[in-house]
């Protein structure tokens, strides 16, 4: 993997947004520490200063100029290890009390100042060249009086600490940096393997699936809305490949049929009656041919939306006594029994001809499936929503195949022999499901039982 | 008869102005619905075919046009689409009868000259129809052939009216399940000819002469004559 690619992904950016809010939270706090510590040991050694100060003023004020040098003499002698530094001059700036042999700076100043203690001001003490923090206090007769502290060991601390803190700082950028890298390395991998699966889909090979950790975290869950898209995408592009495949076996045998007929009718140009026939056999053929087709064509504009959600009120009890009516004929024709129950009525919002052709094409099946004298049943019920049960005595369908029959072009018998396009039950899920509706299959035992469940109007 | 065809496609217009003149009618051809729209209004025709779909005005607006201008004429409406609601279209914009193309010849013929026929016929109220000794009463709905009454099912005698009333002209199996079901849609099967057999049984099995006649490709006639 790439470090370019690494730090562009967004869970490294987001790690370094999570960085940049850590380490300012733990420069802010860090620095509180710093105050707290050398800062408040530097405020302290001020504060000793100023209080030198003002208890040395006192002095003077009551004993005048020999008390503050006697005290000076007391606190410089006592004052071993040399911490603390006093200087007391003339106002011609002559040296009359302290440890300091001479003015740090060449121009004497008021208020705070910090200076080394080198040779010229002071008495070499090796090593290390110490800092001094000082304050110069001018008496009234213009006398100028310098308290300070060496403030070497504080200067060492607020070093120590200060250090201590960049450290602190730095490992912790590079420790959020790192985790960032970690994070996104990890992301980066399961995204991969993603990205992996979709290109090698896109190459034509549907089957493949995004691996899956077991975990059930938020990529996992990813993964398998992904899989579960693929499988929808794979089973649709099945059906596709099934139904053009079907096309192509449906229409190549009465396109041949047409094409028979027409050389017949060449070949037999002399003899008018059997070209006659040839023709009209032809023309029944086209007809039949320009039906499937618009039966297809029905079915797709249906189901793509292009009607508009039908809502006109249908009673289905004076829809079904309609279609009943009209298709009792047919079943009488084959001494079949058919029954029609409607003692209750039901109003559905609908499209009345599209209802009575789903109706007309159920009823068909039923009597076109049913031998001689066999019962058919047309009933409606009322329940949570309203029913249409159409049953027959025929030879059924295999509960393996009861989804499949809705599919375009298919035929529960392989032969094809029985007239029919195969889309019969196509239509009418179709038509079912623009009304909300349901379509399945039951066992009538023996025969089919088809039941459609529509929402009241 | 002259009839005005309103079609921009020139093979369908040039189909059907041969298949009409052939059939004993006078076509004229308008190519665009602004033409259409102008020599329907400039002359007098029998009978309008328009294609639904045309370059300009389309055909529902060229038929509301003629209406706004009060011209009854009939028009039949031809269609590529062909689903119920553009049907409710076409015929809420004031068309008499609707027809999907790919369509047979028998089948427009048979509309034209219903369309033709229900012109001249007027709005007369009939109490009775006749057609040979067959007879028929509107009031009392009962039938009679040669004066032996024949008993009829609610539909057969709707089926019987709507023969009789169009006596001698071809009626399609589509025509009948629209005109006397009145739902639109494609049955699948033979079952108009199990209906109209059954009527037959009743009107013509013990009788000399058949009154009922299948046309080939076509569908039925009623009439004294083969």
């Amino acid at each position: 993997m790439k470090l370019t690619k690494l730090l562009r992904t967004s869970t490294f950016q987001l790690a370094l947004v999570y960085m940049t809010l850590f380490a300012t939270s733990v420069f802010i706090l860090l620095g509180f520490i710093y105050w707290a510590t050398a800062g408040y040991m530097a405020r302290q050694t001020d504060e000793t200063i100023e209080a030198e100060i003002q208890g040395l003023a006192e002095q003077y004020q009551r004993q005048g100029l020999e008390g503050l040098i006697s005290v000076i003499h007391e606190r410089t002698a006592k004052n071993i290890d040399g911490s603390s530094v006093y200087l007391f001059t003339s106002q011609d700036g002559q040296y009359l009390a302290g440890n300091l042999l001479a003015w740090p700076d060449a121009e004497i100043k008021e208020g705070w100042i910090s200076f080394y203690l080198d040779e010229r001001v002071a008495k070499p003490r090796g090593g290390d060249s110490h800092l001094v923090r000082g304050r110069v206090f001018r008496t009234e007769g213009g006398m100028r009086l310098l308290v300070g502290r060496d403030v070497h060991n504080l200067m060492e601390v607020q070093e120590l600490v200060s250090r201590a803190l960049t450290w602190g700082m730095g490992v912790t950028v590079a420790l959020a940096f790192a985790g960032g890298l970690f994070m996104s390395r990890s992301t980066l991998k399961r995204i991969e393997s993603i990205n992996q699966t979709s290109r090698e889909i896109m190459k034509g090979d549907l089957s493949r699936r995004i691996p899956t950790r077991g975990s059930g975290d938020d990529f996992d869950q990813l993964a398998e809305n992904l899989n579960a898209m693929l499988e929808q995408i794979e089973v649709l592009m099945e059906g596709v490949r099934h139904v053009s495949n079907n096309i192509a076996h449906d229409l190549r045998t009465p396109l041949t049929r047409l094409r028979n007929r027409l050389e017949n009718m060449q070949s037999h140009t002399h003899d008018p009656l059997q070209a006659q026939e040839s023709i009209t056999q032809a023309l029944l053929e086209a007809d039949r041919i320009l039906q499937t087709f618009n039966a297809l064509l029905r079915i797709s504009r249906i189901e793509s939306g292009g009607f508009q959600r039908p809502n006109q009120k249908v009673s289905l009890k004076e829809l079904v006594a309609d279609a009943a009516e009209l298709y009792e004929a047919l079943a009488l024709d084959k001494e079949q029994t058919f029954d029609v129950d409607l003692h209750s009525d039901v109003e559905i919002l609908g499209d009345r001809d599209l209802l009575f052709q789903a109706l007309a094409n159920l009823l068909d099946n039923a009597i076109k499936y049913t031998p001689e004298r066999g019962h058919i049943k047309v009933w409606l019920e009322r329940g949570a929503k309203a029913r249409l049960v159409v049953s027959d005595s025929g030879v059924g369908v295999p509960s393996a195949e009861r989804d499949k029959v809705f599919e375009r072009f298919y035929r529960v018998d392989k032969d094809r022999s029985t007239l029919g396009n195969g889309l019969g039950l196509s239509l009418v899920k179709a038509v079912v499901e623009l009304h909300r509706g349901r379509i399945w299959l039951e066992d009538n035992d023996p025969g089919l039982r088809v039941v459609l469940e529509l929402p009241y109007a | 008869m002259r009839i005005l065809v309103v079609e921009d496609d020139h093979e369908v217009a040039e189909y059907l102005k041969n298949g009409l003149e052939e059939s004993g009618y006078k076509v004229d051809y308008a190519a665009n619905g602004h033409d259409g729209l102008y020599m329907a209004t400039s002359e007098n025709y029998d009978l309008l075919i328009v294609d639904r779909m045309l370059p300009g005005l389309d055909g529902l607006a060229l038929i509301k046009a003629l209406r706004a201008a009060g011209r009854q004429v009939p028009v039949l409406v031809l269609s590529a689409l062909g689903e119920v609601d553009d049907r409710v279209q076409g015929l809420r914009a004031g068309s008499d009868d609707y027809l999907t193309k790919p369509f047979s010849f028998s089948e427009l013929l048979a509309r034209i000259e219903a369309l033709l026929r229900r012109g001249s016929i007027g709005s007369d109220v009939v109490t009775e129809l006749k057609v040979a000794d067959l007879e028929m009463d509107l009031l009392s709905r009962t039938v009679h052939r040669a004066g032996q009454e024949i008993d009829l099912q609610p539909r057969e005698f709707r089926l019987l009216e709507y023969f009789m009333r169009h006596a001698g002209q071809v009626l399609t199996r589509t025509m009948l399940l629209e005109k006397v079901w009145d739902y639109h849609f494609d049955p699948q099967t033979n079952v108009i000819d199990v209906h109209v057999s059954r009527l037959r049984a009743k009107i013509d099995k013990n009788f000399d002469k058949p009154l009922i006649h299948t046309i080939r490709g076509a569908g039925y006639i009623l009439r004294e004559a083969d």
